[in-house]
Formats: structure tokens, sequence, C-alpha cells
């Protein structure tokens, strides 16, 4: 054969090539070809084989286009396995189809009750600035939780009306602790200034349960003892404390008030973070009583403090718009998982 | 406490709206916890001409009333407390009444209505009282004119006051007004008062005895004649009405009304009812009696505190409540009238054992003043237009008076953390009583007889802060040099409870308080809970000793509102009987999760997750067929070496039953706050193998005796380091094993850090296992 037949087989085998490649319907079908199209045996095969009797002038030519053809055969044969392949895959994924509108039903994910989480949030907030967490038992002696706090002997909140007293040691020696403030006293007590806790936990009134009231609620109280801790201080770490916590647009204010533990004594209000207008009573603060610190061993002329709590229930109620104070002890895991 | 602005204005010029005052009290720490202004605009007063039967009901009736013109003008009225002649508040039409209703003329059955009669608690009056506001026909008011003007309550503000009880000066109108007089910086004065003298001396009808001088620190006594007993003019009874005290008599009402005004409480007695106008003050003798003003019989204790007269009869209880027998009648003519000032320890103990609060007592628990009780006497009289007579009995026991203080000026700095000079000092207290001197540096202050509770520096530096205002202050925060952080333990709760909330349980909160049986009840038989000993209800009456029974009661509650198979965990306090002597009971941290619908396995797992978790050596269960409240077969001690730190297994069904539970629970407890003081939370570091791992399988044949977990430690013993995952994957009991034992089937997964096991190896391990398990337990290979 010469150049010119040489040439024109070329085409023709290429003309067929291409054809099988096109017939091939799936990508099993085309790997099924593929090793016949370039093998020994195959048409290209057997004209490159017939290249040696050529003219070297010649030869150079038919090489040339054997191989263009052989590019273009290659090449349609890459794009026509994209080709099926990517039919494959779509039939594939469209057998696959879900209609994730018919999946519902929740991942089996705990909770946390809404005070604990309430707890941690403030517990975040507190170690941010600072402070440590202490914790101390919910029986409590009369001591630590009046006597040494400086409640005289015929204060009103001693009343058998307000506190729950349990059947251990003395008569009324030994009650359900009304307040975390006997953490204080335990904290002075075990070692001293300067101290910066907050004391959090569960505390106990003679109440009947209703919307707004149960015999067991929540407390964190702060205190603060350090060389020249002043009332500035005082508010100053409520301020801070509030912003963190309800947000940078809340206002706090400070009213004159009165406990037996502390002097000067003050109510906390901050703006209602509900309504964003008027005043919300939050809890109460001061400074330390001299009495106080000396009970709890800390001399009042070196050192000086300050004192706060508040109840924490109702943190968590208002952020959630919870009304009955019950709910958060009914333990209904309708309530429960909300959270 | 309930003041009336107009009331406050006869002692300082107090200028400023009813809400900028407000606000200018709650600063001072007279927090208002209600502000009520008076504007009837429509009300008028109207004279009742004639009532009459209303022809189609008789729920109501039909009332005449003159409005000024003479005229009739109907009204129907569903009270029937008026008659001819009365004067009364009349809504007329177009009104919109303080509750925000609109008065319209509308017909009643047929008969038309042309406006309202009001009760006072229509008006918001705060009197007490059945039916329509009768106004006084002596009380100089004018038919047809507006009420409020007539009333003096135009633009006037009632404030009820919360007072603190270190504030006694605050529980009177006089002393709210010294407080805000001395902020806005206007004068304030007691009005002079002068009454006529009947010109006789009063130690001619009076005497007093203090027996008693820590008691009664001061008793002064005055005799005031030509009293008529009658009706307080209007205006005074509105005032006593809105401070929240009932009208009764005119002489009842001078007396309140001097007690509200300058914080003295005082005791009119019938003079002619006292023998030789003789009193004597005393402690009462145990088991003695008087019956008070409120016709209770009192048995009294050698703490009370009595007023007795000449013959040593009781005749009052000191401070707290007169007796009935000398109580003004309608005759009275000549009172001996009482003022004193009581020891307020004293009277706070017999107040609260009589359960008899006063209005009195209030004010001489927290201290009133004993240099205001002349006064009293005076204003007194000066009411009801009274003469007195010369002089007064004035008799002193032990006053805590005078009383200095001396202030650190700089310590005034120190503590509020603002400067302050002697003289911005005395500026501050020299409005409120408290005079200064200087002494040094510093100032000796005398506390004003009107400040019982003020005795210490710090006492003063707090009047100092609250006249400056504590906004005024201003704001800094301390730096603690430590670093704020959770300590370990805290840490741990939190990592068992996230772990317990990974696990897809629920976190509940049940009340710590229980009913009596509830810890028989859950099969706490040898518990010792804590009772408590004054509990409001029995329901809520001892301390919890396990979590158990709270979190049976969720489970029972979420299944009665069909949320079947919860599972729920609670981290909490358990309280028993401890050891006689010490100061406190047995109080524990524990932990407890409650598998509605699951079982024992389902509760073991958990146990085994907790324990991955915190990490603790040594920690291992033995079942235990003695754990009270759970399941007699199926349950386990927890252990640690050998102490037990917890249950777990399936609650009893006997249990179940009691509380109502349908199906299994599985039940997990531990003493957490014992858990976290062992050694615990080591995870040490072992090297990820990048070698390709061998599995085996070895099953044996035991004695149901051998736990499986001593099998479990044998294998992982024999087996060494290269043991890096062991499952027991099957149990089989049955006639191939024979009776009493079991097949315990395991897969074991082998690897080395550093290379490719070999076969050899593989085979050496497999046969040390069998070996070990074998002569260990008397195990056989099951084939």
């Amino acid at each position: 054969m010469d150049a010119a037949e040489l040439l024109d087989e070329i085409g023709a085998a290429e003309s067929e090539a291409l054809a099988s490649v096109e017939a091939a319907d799936d990508t099993e079908g085309l790997a099924a070809i593929e090793p016949g199209l370039f093998g020994k045996a195959s048409t290209f095969g057997r004209l490159k084989s017939g290249m040696g009797r050529l003219e070297p002038e010649d030869r150079k030519q038919v090489g040339r286009a054997l191989n263009d053809a052989r590019t273009r055969v290659t090449g349609r044969l890459g794009e026509r396995r994209d080709e099926l392949a990517a039919v494959e895959r779509r039939a594939q994924l469209e057998a696959e189809r879900m209609d994730l509108t018919e999946v519902v039903g929740e991942a089996p994910v705990g909770h946390r009750h809404l005070l604990s989480q309430t707890g941690r949030r403030l517990e975040d907030i507190f170690t941010g600035m600072g402070f440590q967490i202490a914790e101390g038992p919910e029986v409590e002696t009369d001591w630590m939780n009046f006597g040494a706090l400086n409640f005289a002997d015929d204060h009103p909140a001693r009343d058998m009306q307000d506190t729950l007293y349990v059947d251990w040691g003395e008569p009324e020696s030994t009650l359900l602790r009304t307040h975390t403030s006997p953490v204080q006293m335990r904290t002075m007590l075990a070692g001293g200034p300067p101290i910066y806790v907050v004391c959090p936990g569960r505390v106990y009134r003679r109440d009947t349960a209703d919307a707004t009231h149960m015999p067991v609620f929540h407390q964190i109280e702060g205190l603060v003892i350090d060389r020249d801790i002043t009332f500035a201080d005082l508010a100053g770490t409520l301020h801070e404390f509030t912003r963190a916590y309800f947000g940078e647009d809340i206002e706090t204010r400070l009213r004159p008030s009165y406990f037996p533990f502390t002097e000067p004594s003050a109510e906390f209000d901050i703006t209602d973070p509900r309504s964003r207008t008027g005043w919300l009573e939050l809890g109460g603060c001061g400074m330390v009583h001299p009495n106080v610190l000396r009970n709890g061993g800390i001399d009042p002329e070196e050192w000086s403090g300050f004192a706060f709590g508040f109840g924490t229930d109702r943190l968590a109620m208002m952020r959630h718009g919870i009304t009955m104070l019950r709910e958060l002890w009914a333990n209904d895991v309708r309530f429960l998982r909300q959270f | 406490m309930k003041v009336l602005l107009s009331w406050l204005r006869e002692f300082a010029p107090l200028e400023g709206s009813a809400e900028e005052l407000g606000d200018v009290m709650s600063d001072l720490g007279m927090a208002v916890e209600e502000l009520t202004t008076f504007s009837y605009p429509g009300i008028i007063v109207a004279r009742v001409l004639e009532t009459r039967p209303h022809p189609d009901a008789d729920r109501v009736q039909l009332v005449d009333v003159d409005t000024g013109d003479g005229e009739a003008l109907q009204i129907v009225c569903g009270a029937f407390n008026m008659s001819a002649g009365d004067l009364v508040p009349l809504a007329t039409t177009g009104t919109v009444m303080p509750n925000g209703m609109e008065i319209a003329a509308r017909k009643m059955r047929g008969q038309l209505s042309n406006g309202m009669l009001c009760s006072a608690a229509e008006l918001e009056l705060g009197v007490d009282g059945e039916g329509i506001m009768l106004l006084p026909a002596d009380g100089g008011l004018t038919v047809g004119g507006p009420l409020d003007a007539q009333l003096g309550l135009a633009g006037d503000a009632l404030y009820d006051l919360e007072i603190n009880p270190n504030r006694p000066d605050a529980m009177s109108i006089a002393g709210v007004a010294r407080d805000t007089a001395a902020r806005l910086g206007v004068p304030f004065a007691f009005p002079e008062r002068s009454v006529a003298s009947t010109g006789r001396s009063v130690h001619d009808s009076a005497s007093v005895e203090i027996v008693d001088p820590v008691l009664c620190g001061r008793f002064v006594a005055t005799v005031v004649r030509r009293v008529e007993v009658g009706v307080s003019p209007i205006q005074r009874q509105l005032r006593l009405s809105l401070c929240g005290m009932r009208p009764i008599n005119s002489v009842v009402d001078a007396s309140n009304y001097v007690m509200l005004e300058l914080g003295v409480p005082n005791h009119a007695y019938d003079l002619s009812l006292v023998p030789d106008g003789a009193l004597r003050v005393r402690r009462a003798r145990d088991g003695e009696s008087l019956v008070t003003l409120d016709d209770v019989e009192r048995t009294l204790t050698d703490d009370d505190g009595l007023i007795c007269d000449g013959t040593d009869r009781p005749i009052g209880l000191a401070g707290v409540m007169g007796g009935a027998d000398t109580e003004i009648g309608d005759t009275t003519t000549d009172v001996l009238l009482e003022a004193a000032w009581w020891d307020p320890p004293s009277i706070s103990r017999t107040a609260r054992r009589h359960h008899l609060r006063s209005e009195a007592s209030a004010r001489f628990e927290r201290g009133a003043d004993p240099m205001l009780l002349e006064a009293a006497c005076v204003r007194f009289a000066d009411l009801l237009g009274a003469s007195l007579d010369d002089g007064v009995v004035d008799e002193r026991g032990e006053l805590p008076w005078p009383r200095d203080v001396r202030l650190r000026t700089a310590r005034v700095g120190t503590l509020l953390g603002t400067p302050f000079t002697r003289e911005r000092i005395a500026e501050l207290l020299e409005p409120i009583g408290f005079a200064s001197t200087e002494v040094d540096q510093d100032l000796d202050v005398t506390v004003p007889t009107w400040r019982y509770d003020s005795e210490t520096e710090i006492d003063v530096i707090e009047e100092i802060a609250r006249h400056h205002g504590y906004d005024a202050l201003g704001r800094t925060v301390p730096r603690s040099a430590d670093t704020g952080a959770l300590t370990a333990f805290q840490q741990d709760r939190h990592l068992v409870r996230d772990t317990l909330v990974g696990l897809g349980l629920d976190e509940a909160m049940p009340l710590p308080l229980l009913g009596p049986e509830t810890h028989l009840d859950a099969g706490l038989v040898d518990h010792r809970p804590l009772v408590l000993l004054n509990a409001l209800t029995s329901e809520e009456s001892v301390l919890r000793s396990s979590l158990l029974p709270g979190l049976l009661r969720a489970v029972r509650h979420n299944e009665s509102h069909r949320s079947e198979r919860v599972g729920l965990f609670e981290i909490g306090k358990v309280f028993q009987r401890g050891i006689a002597g010490e100061d406190l009971p047995d109080e524990r941290e524990h932990v407890a999760v409650a598998l509605a619908g699951r079982d024992a396995a389902d509760a073991k797992r958990t146990l085994d997750a907790v324990l991955g978790a915190v990490a603790l050596p040594g920690a291992h269960i033995e079942n235990a067929d003695d754990l009270g409240g759970l399941h007699p077969t199926r349950a386990a001690r927890v252990l640690v070496a050998d102490e037990e730190v917890g249950v777990v297994g399936e609650v009893d069904p006997a249990v179940l039953e009691r509380f109502e539970i349908t199906g299994r629970v599985g039940w997990l407890e531990l003493h957490l706050g014992r858990i976290l003081e062992l050694p615990h939370g080591e995870h040490p570091y072992r090297e990820v193998s990048l070698f390709p791992s061998s599995d085996i399988d070895l099953a044996f044949v035991l004695d149901e005796s051998v736990g499986a977990d001593a099998v479990e430690r044998t294998l992982r013993e024999a087996g060494g380091a290269e043991v890096v995952d062991l499952r027991l994957f099957d149990v089989y009991r049955g006639e191939q094993v024979g009776e009493g034992r079991r097949s315990l089937a395991y897969a074991m997964r082998l690897q080395a850090p550093d290379r490719t096991l070999t076969d050899d190896e593989i085979a050496t391990i497999r046969e040390r296992c069998i070996a070990a398990v074998t002569s260990t337990h008397g195990a056989e290979l099951r084939g």
C-alpha cells in the first residue's frame, strides 16, 4: 500500500473506531471495546505495522496522521467515558432519591435541666470575672445560717414561720439553709482573704408551693474580701455582671436597704430585661458587716468586702417566659426537652 | 407604711410632682411599692332625699338624690345602707371611675339610673366596710360640690412605702418628711401646737411607777379633759383610712393619728376607770393573764411587760396592746394618756410570743423616739380640742442615750470609694439629726433619739452613703489576683452530667422533700431519713435519703402523661441521720439514673459509660440480692476496693407497683461526692497502632457463680498489652453446657503498636488466655 492508500485507511479506521465508541451505551460496554481499538490485531495496529514499508518521508507523514487519528479517538473515548459515567451517576442518584420531609423524629439527645443551664451560664461569667465557685451543706447549723451573719436572736427571719428546722442535735440548732450565705462564712473560716467567690446553691423556706413560691429554690451569692474594697467596687462588679449576663443595654442601680450581714446595704435593681423599660428588683447586696468579718476570723480594720445575692430560678423563668414556678420541679419531659 | 403627700407637706415644703418625690423616697431606702393619686372628676357630694323599692327587683332600690339644685335625681343602687338626709358620693354620668369603668345613664329593670353612688372601695379610698360611703353630715361638705376638693384629696398622693427594720424614724409621717426634706435641702419643722390648760396639776390626778427600768425607758402620762367621744372630722377619718387604720371614734382616732404622724404609739385610758390615775410598769408573772382590746384572754410569761393600775391589776400589755377593762367608752370625758418608750427586744419577743403584731409593736420594736412623748400628748389634746392638766408625769427608766460615735473621716472614704471631707459629712448628717463636732481629723457624732438602730461607726457611714446617694458613689471593678476557675470536683460533676446527657438522658430536678411514708414505699427500709420539725405539709416533711423516690415519681408523672420510656437522671444532695454528737447530719451528693422501660443491662451500660468518663480504677460490681428498693435478682453493688460507692440494676417490681409504674425501670445511683474523692480521672495515652490487627474468639463453659467481669479481667491480664479490645458477644445456657453452667464467648482483638503480630505470637497469646481462664475459674474451653 502506498502512502495515499494508507492515509485513506487511517481515515476509515478512525471513523470505524469513533463509531464503535459512539455505539457503546454504558461505561461497561465502552470498557469492553477499548482493548480492541489500538491493539496489534486492531486496524490501527495493522496500519502501524504496514508503515514500515513506506519511504521515510511518507512514513513521517503517515505516522503523524496515524498518531493524530489515535489521539482523536483516545480523546473521544475519554469524553465518551465521562459522558456515560455522568449519565450513570445521575441514574444512580435518581434511584437513591429521598424525600427528607418524610423523615421526622428526634435524635435521642439528652437535655440538661434548665436550672443547670442557668447555673452554668452564671458560673461562666463569674469565673471569667476571676471568681471561684464555693459550695457548702444544705443542712446547716443555726449559727452558720443566722448567728455568724449578725442576725440578732430575735430577728424575725429566725422565726419558725420562715425557716425549716431539722430534727438533729439540740432543738432549733439545725436547719435547712435559708440562703447560701453560710457558704460565705465557711469560705472565710476555711482560709483568709483575699476572697473572690460565688456560692450557688439550693435554699429552703417554709413556703407553700404555688405559682411563684416553692419551699426549695436556687440562689447565687457573691463575696469579695480584699484590701480597700469599696462600695464603688460592689456597684461596679454588679454592673459588669449584669452587662455580661443580660446585655450591654441593661442599666443597674442600687437603693438603700437593710440586711443584718451587710452595711451599707442595698437593693440591686436592673432594667427589666423583658420590656427594656422600668426596673426589676434582682437581689440584695452591701458591704460585709464588720461583725460578720470578725465572726469569719477577719480583721475589719485590715480588710473590707462586699456581698451580693439573688435568686436564679427567676432568671431562668424570665429568659424563657415561664410563668409557673412549679414547672421547674415537675420533671415532665415535655418541659425538660424544650431547653 | 402608708404616707400621704399632703400630710408630709405639713412638716416640710416638699416641692415636686408626686412621682418625683416618690423617686426621692425610694432612693433614700424607703421604697415606693405603690403610688396612688386621687382625682375624681365627675364625682360630687349628693344628699339622699328618699329611698324607694324598685318595682321589679328586690336586689336593688331606687334612691332620689339632690345634687345641689334641690331637684330629685333617680339612681338605681344595689346597696341599702343609706337613708334620707345622708351625704353620699355620686358619680355623675360621663364619669370615668378609678377602675376605668365609665358611668352612663342606663335603665335597670325598666328604671333609669342617672349615675352611680360609690362605695369607698370603688373610690379606692382604702376604707373597708360594705355599702355606699357615707359622708358626715356635719363635715362642712357642700351638696353638689366636687368630692375630691371637699375631702381635701385633690392633688394628693398616697405612697405605700417599704420600711426596713433599721429605719425607726421612717415609721412616721414626720420622719419620712424629715428624711425627704434633708435630701431636697428644704427645712423640716414640727408645727407649733398649743392647747388650753385645765388649770389643774397633772400630779394630782396621775402617777407612774416604773418597776422594771430596762423594760420601760421613759413613761410620760398626761390628763386630757373635756373630751367628747364622737365622730372624727371626715378629713381625719380619711387620712386614717388611707393610711390603713379604721376610724373608730374621735379619741381612738386621735390616738392613732398621733401614732402615724409622730411615730409615737400611745394609749388612752378612761381616767375614771384607773383608780387614782396610778400606773405601774412591771414584768408579768408566769401564768398571769390579761384580756386585751381584741377580747382575747392572754396568758403571760415573766418576759412580757405589763402596765398595771395602782392596785397592780394588769390593764395593758406593754407596747403591744391595751386591755379591755379601761377602754374608752361613749361616756368617757377625761382621758389618762400614756406615751412611753419600751425596750425594743422585749416588745419584739412579746409580739411574737402572742402572735400580736400591732401598729404599736411594729414601732416599738424598731425603737420609737423617747424625746417626742410630751409632744405626742400635746398633739393628742390639740386634735381633740381638749384641755391638758399642767405639767406631765415623766418617769425614767434606762434609755440607751445619749449615744456618741467616733467617725473616722478617712474610713468613710476608704469604705465608700469616694473621699469625703468633714464638712461634707457634717452637711449630710446635720439635717437628719446627727450632730457632729470635729475631733482631730475626725468627728464625734451624736446619734438622734429617733435612730435606735444606729450605734456604731458603720451605721453612721451608711447614713452618709444614703444621703450622698448610692449612685453618686461611682463604679469600679476590683480584680482578683487569682484565676477564676472551677474546682476539679466541679469540672468532674459537669463531665458526669454531660456524659449522661450524651447518652440521651434528660436531667430532672424533683423536690428533695418527701412524705413520711415515701422512703418505705421506695423500699429504703434501712435508711434513717431526717425529719423536719415544722414542715407545712406532711407530704414535704422528710428529707430524701436517696434519689430513688423522686425520680420514680418523675417516671410515674411522665408515664401518666403518656411519655413512656423516659430516661431521667439527677445530681443532688441526699441526707440521713449521721453520727450523734456531730454538728451536722450526713449529707452527700449523689447521681442517679432511672431508665423507664429498660432493664438492668441498660443501667449497667450507663454505669460503664459514667465510670469510663471519670476513669475510676478498681471500680467493679458484685451482684447483690439485698439492696433496698432494688430488684432482688437483678441488682449489684458498685464497689471500689471493698467500699460501696453505689448500686446498679433494676427497681424492685414491688416498689414499682407502689409507685404505679408499669414496665421495668433500670436504676443506677452513685455516691458522686465519694467517687470524685477517690483517685480517678487518669486517661493515659495509648499509641494508636498503624499495624494490622487480628481477631480471635474464645468461648468458655463456666459455673454460674463465676462473674463475667472476673473472666474478662483474667483474659486481659493473661493477654497482656496486645489485647486492644475485648468484648463478651454471647452468653449461652442450656443442655449442651449443663445445669448451673453457662458459656461465655469473647471476641478479642490483638494488635501491637510497633509491628504486625506473627501467627506464632497470636497462638501464644491465645494459649495463655485459655490456660489462665481454665485454671483460675475452672472453665472448659468450648470447641
